[in-house]
């Protein structure tokens, strides 16, 4: 058969990309404290300790409240910007917009120590507050680049039958733009969702009292005796994210559907 | 608002670190500290080496993915593939670089297993707490940063060059080297990029499963802003790593252009 070696190759390929993930179900469910081959049994006892860590449901409401805002705030800015550069014409645009796109291409940990020293020298104190900034500046760009295709995609002469029918550009941008770009703006919401969940050198440079999840995970990472509840967390994260990817992956195959386009690939 | 950040992150680097505060002299001592101290060096000097070499292993590890899935998969069920690859990525950092360092550990999985085949007899103690292991993991975590753009460069390929190419009497293997290659040179530019600057400055990996030898710039970083409190010399350093993966960057771009030049 035509390119059978690569197939090989790839599945070989994808077993090494998700041997963690397998494994880690593995360990979640495992009876011995210590995180080793052979195993030694089976007990669900790591899922009922979840329950009973204050700590842990405080990181997760954190993180929670963070991600939300992260998302709801870069994606509003993207809205802005997209709109903008796909649109306009300003001066210095070019500089401007590589400016706001910079942080895609920083290690993250310079726009941690950046934002860190400026905070502190104009005194203002460490909470979720600074951390949802740090997530804000590295998500827009994410949402800007989604979106921006997604306005680029917009016919430019619907906007303008509007206007010919009287409507206006306020009216315009709620009846006509945004139900065309709302599936950009979904994704752009999910996707900052996701990397504010997730990311931690940030929250662990700026937050303050209230760790996010990444960070509390962190800290129990040194604890032997925590690592087996941090599995059984791992899994229900893994479990959680790989539905939450199928429901995007539904409603998007159902938007390309509506709109009698073709599937041409993921969502990236 | 972010350029704010920027700037006195490029100030403080020019500062002197006082006992408790930060004294306001201009000062070049920060860098001269960095630059002539063989500990940060070493650290800078290894942080590129080894996020040069993740780059390189993951960038020829997924070329034949991609090229795989825009090739040889039928066009329906390419975003199922896609899918696929992805998944394990949407689960957490942490989790996943901790769990490699289970699977290459001491009593790890990979030396459980040729131990318990007969295959060695004492537990490979090279694959853990060491370079080797950062960039196993980070070869790892940035792989769909790198498989994706390549693919997208592949799919906007016109299939009916490489038919013609064929036609022209070229070998299958000269028009993968004469049009594909060429062609999908801007993906694979992409995605050398977008793993080599996040490698470079990356912190979790080499703290987790780096060990002492395995420390990288950003771990220097931490060290210095959170644990030593000298904002200076941390700024200096993280100055020196940003113009560090600027410069490599754009090398790197030079280098790709003169070579596409000369190929057409």
């Amino acid at each position: 058969m035509k390119g059978s070696g690569l197939r090989i190759y790839t599945l070989v390929y994808l077993v090494f990309l998700y041997a963690p993930i397998v494994l880690l179900p593995l360990f979640a469910f495992d009876k011995g404290t210590i995180i080793a081959f052979p195993l030694d049994g089976f007990t669900l006892e790591w899922f009922r300790q979840l329950a009973d860590i204050p700590a842990l449901h405080g990181a997760v409401k954190t993180s929670l409240i963070i991600a939300v805002s992260t998302a709801i705030l870069s994606t509003t800015l993207g809205i802005f910007a997209a709109r903008a550069s796909s649109r306009y014409d300003f001066p210095f645009k070019g500089g401007i917009m590589g400016l706001i796109m910079l942080p895609l291409v920083l290690p993250a940990i310079i726009v941690a120590v950046s934002l860190l020293v400026v905070l502190l020298g104009i005194g203002i104190e460490l909470s979720s507050w600074t951390v949802i900034l740090g997530h804000v500046l590295i998500c827009t760009p994410f949402s800007i680049a989604i979106l921006n295709s997604a306005f680029l995609a917009l016919d430019r002469s619907l906007e303008e039958a509007a206007y010919d029918l009287g409507e206006t550009r306020w009216s315009t941008f709620r009846l006509i733009t945004l139900p065309l770009v709302m599936p950009g703006i979904i994704s752009s919401l999910l996707i900052s969702f996701t990397i504010s969940l997730d990311e931690f050198i940030i929250a662990f440079f700026l937050s303050a009292a209230e760790p996010t999840l990444p960070v509390y995970i962190w800290g129990q990472l040194r604890f032997p005796t925590k690592i087996p509840a941090i599995m059984a967390l791992g899994t229900i994260l893994v479990a959680l994210s790989i539905l939450l990817l199928a429901i995007a992956e539904y409603f998007r195959r159902r938007g390309i559907a509506r709109t009698g386009g073709k599937d041409t690939g993921g969502f990236l | 608002m972010l350029a704010a950040p920027l700037a006195a992150i490029l100030t403080y680097s020019f500062l002197t670190d006082g006992y408790l505060e930060i004294i306001r002299d201009f000062t070049l001592e920060n860098y001269a500290e960095a630059v002539s101290d063989p500990l940060y060096r070493l650290v800078l000097f290894r942080s590129v080496m080894v996020a040069a070499v993740v780059t390189a292993a993951t960038v020829l590890l997924a070329f034949p993915v991609a090229y795989f899935v825009s090739f040889h998969v039928a066009p329906e069920r390419k975003s199922l593939w896609l899918f696929l690859i992805t998944i394990p990525f949407w689960t957490s950092y942490l989790i996943r670089v901790f769990l490699w360092k289970v699977i290459l550990g001491f009593n790890g999985v990979v030396n459980s297993t040729l131990m318990g085949l007969g295959i060695i007899d004492e537990p490979l103690t090279f694959i853990l707490y060491n370079v080797n292991a950062v960039v196993i993991t980070l070869a790892h975590a940035y792989a769909p940063f790198a498989i994706l753009p390549i693919f997208v460069a592949l799919e906007k390929i016109d299939r009916s060059l490489l038919e013609a190419g064929q036609d022209l009497g070229e070998s299958k293997l000269m028009t993968f080297w004469r049009v594909t290659l060429p062609l999908a040179m801007p993906g694979v530019v992409a995605a050398v990029l977008i793993v080599f600057i996040p490698t470079i400055g990356d912190y979790v990996t080499p703290q987790l499963v780096g060990g002492p030898e395995g420390r990288m710039i950003a771990n220097v970083i931490q060290l210095q802003y959170l644990r030593l409190d000298n904002y200076p010399l941390g700024s200096a350093l993280a100055v020196l790593a940003m113009v560090t993966v600027t410069l490599i960057s754009l090398v790197f771009l030079w280098l790709n252009r003169r070579f596409l030049k000369v190929k057409q």
